[in-house]
């Protein structure tokens, strides 16, 4: 019962404010919604029995890249309710994109066996030693070549960074 | 359900005395910054102005709340809540003594056991910049503005040394629960603490602990020398009240933090022999005040170093965070992996 009542409300906020935040004019509620948004993907991963998913996923969402995000958006003061100009093929560009995203979605959902019972799966799959474990046992190269990714592209930023204060 | 209503009327006394230390903190804050200034202190509400909080809240209610026309109303109140809760939440992980014995069950005093302890902390400190910057942006003030970015600033590049400190912990003990990483320090006489295993870890944290609580010598997104009030410039009344205490729960929080991840939490030396002599519930209330001891020895700290030491400029701040504390703490990192590995 309280499970039930709980995902239901998590699903719920989670929909309801991630629709608000891009509905929403004002690019700093934009942001406080999606922040919400995390936080009810967050309970759901908790839910799950997936602990250190759910507070990875705050650590990196919530606590980092979003405060980035205020960041930029103080900053640059995106602030007020301003319409930018788009130009058409940027609209088109965007169209398209979204169309493609809903069809990766239906497609993702259409493989979904519905009416069939939830498979039983391991409880401690989503906790941090079972997760360590099938990292580092079968997922070694394709997570290693992903921290190489991301060194790199750590590397391309300061380098960027670099070129633009040497041309001032 | 005897567990049940034991949790929740530990969650009830956790907050009754997060705000109690809190509010004890800035009288003695106040005293502490008196005697090293050869000045008397607060001495005029009830005997050695030890009345002085309960004065001072009553008067921060009592004020005009002043909402500026041209702030984001919602926010502008949302901002002191988020700081408020955030301060609030992370006490749910510490293991404040060992545990007691309950309907034939050992349940432990502390909140949530919860397997990710440590990570739990990481993410709610690093929720804990929001409050400050909502606040500060909602003011609609340029101080205001600047204090709130200096603040996430210094948030986000402290906390990456915070938490490469605390991965050499996590390795060295390696467990992700505070209550592991408590008895882990248990030892021969129950001075097996990981201050002497990790010093290095321990000052870096020490100071990014400093810098996460924005307390001076890193008290830069409030520095009125320069910004007025810093975030809380428009804040009056019980909002700013909110702010000011919150710190002070913050340093709280994190001097029971830095307990229990370096000072063995409530273990003191020989506790084995003492706990053979007590009964259970006597040695844990015990325990509890060893770890309280600890506790006020580093909010003493923290007093200790904020009126001996000027506040260093922005600039210095982040080259402090970025050039020597973060590539000292991948530098302790990488020799704790390598001792490990050569003593396995």
């Amino acid at each position: 019962m309280i499970t039930e009542i709980s995902f239901y409300s998590l699903s719920f906020l989670a929909i309801v404010s991630s629709i608000l935040m891009i509905f929403h004019k004002n690019a700093m509620y934009s942001v406080l919604f999606l922040l919400i948004c995390f936080f009810s993907v967050a309970g759901l991963y908790v839910m799950l029995n997936a602990q250190f998913l759910g507070i990875v996923h705050i650590i990196v969402y919530a606590g980092a890249i979003m405060v980035l995000f205020l960041y930029v958006i103080m900053f640059l003061n995106m602030s007020s309710p301003i319409t930018i100009r788009k130009s058409k093929l940027i609209m088109l560009a965007a169209i398209c994109t979204g169309l493609m995203f809903l069809f990766v979605l239906f497609a993702a959902l259409w493989s979904v066996p519905f009416g069939h019972a939830p498979q039983q799966v391991d409880q401690n799959i989503g906790l941090a030693k079972t997760l360590g474990k099938v990292l580092f046992n079968e997922y070694l190269i394709p997570f290693e070549v992903t921290s190489v990714l991301f060194l790199s592209g750590m590397i391309g930023v300061v380098i960027f960074n670099k070129k633009e204060t040497e041309n001032e | 359900m005897t567990i049940l209503v034991f949790k929740i009327l530990l969650v009830l006394v956790l907050f009754l005395i997060s705000l109690g230390v809190a509010a004890y903190s800035t009288y003695s804050e106040r005293k502490v910054a008196a005697f090293i200034q050869d000045r008397l202190g607060p001495n005029r509400a009830g005997p050695f102005g030890i009345l002085q909080p309960i004065a001072d809240g009553i008067k921060m209610i009592m004020k005009e709340e002043i909402i500026p026309l041209t702030s984001n109303k919602i926010l502008f109140v949302a901002g002191p809540a988020i700081t408020m809760i955030t301060a609030l939440m992370t006490s749910a992980v510490i293991p404040w003594g060992p545990s007691v014995t309950i309907d034939g069950m050992k349940v432990p005093l502390q909140v949530a056991d919860i397997n990710i302890g440590i990570l739990y902390v990481m993410g709610v400190v690093s929720l804990g910049v929001y409050g400050i910057m909502i606040g500060g942006w909602a003011s609609n003030n340029k101080y205001a503005l600047l204090g709130a970015v200096r603040a996430s600033t210094q948030m986000i590049s402290y906390e990456l040394a915070m938490g490469m400190s605390i991965i050499a912990i996590i390795m060295t003990t390696g467990s992700l629960s505070i209550g592991d990483m408590v008895t882990g320090q248990h030892g021969t006489w129950g001075m097996g603490w990981n201050i002497f295993v990790q010093p290095l870890g321990f000052l870096i944290f020490l100071i990014c602990a400093f810098a996460e609580c924005n307390r001076t010598p890193f008290d830069l997104p409030e520095s009125e020398t320069e910004l007025v009030g810093g975030y809380h410039t428009e804040y009056s009344s019980m909002k700013l009240g909110f702010y000011l205490f919150a710190e002070y729960v913050n340093m709280f929080i994190s001097s029971a933090i830095i307990t229990c991840l370096y000072f063995g939490g409530y273990h003191f030396p020989f506790m084995d022999k003492v706990s053979a002599i007590m009964g259970e519930v006597p040695f844990a209330i015990l325990c509890v005040m060893v770890f309280f001891l600890k506790i006020l020895f580093f909010i003493f700290f923290f007093m200790w170093v904020r009126w001996t030491i000027p506040r260093f400029r922005f600039d210095q701040l982040m080259n402090l965070g970025w050039k020597v504390l973060l590539p000292l703490s991948v530098l302790n990192m990488l020799a704790t992996g390598t001792i490990i590995v050569l003593n396995s």
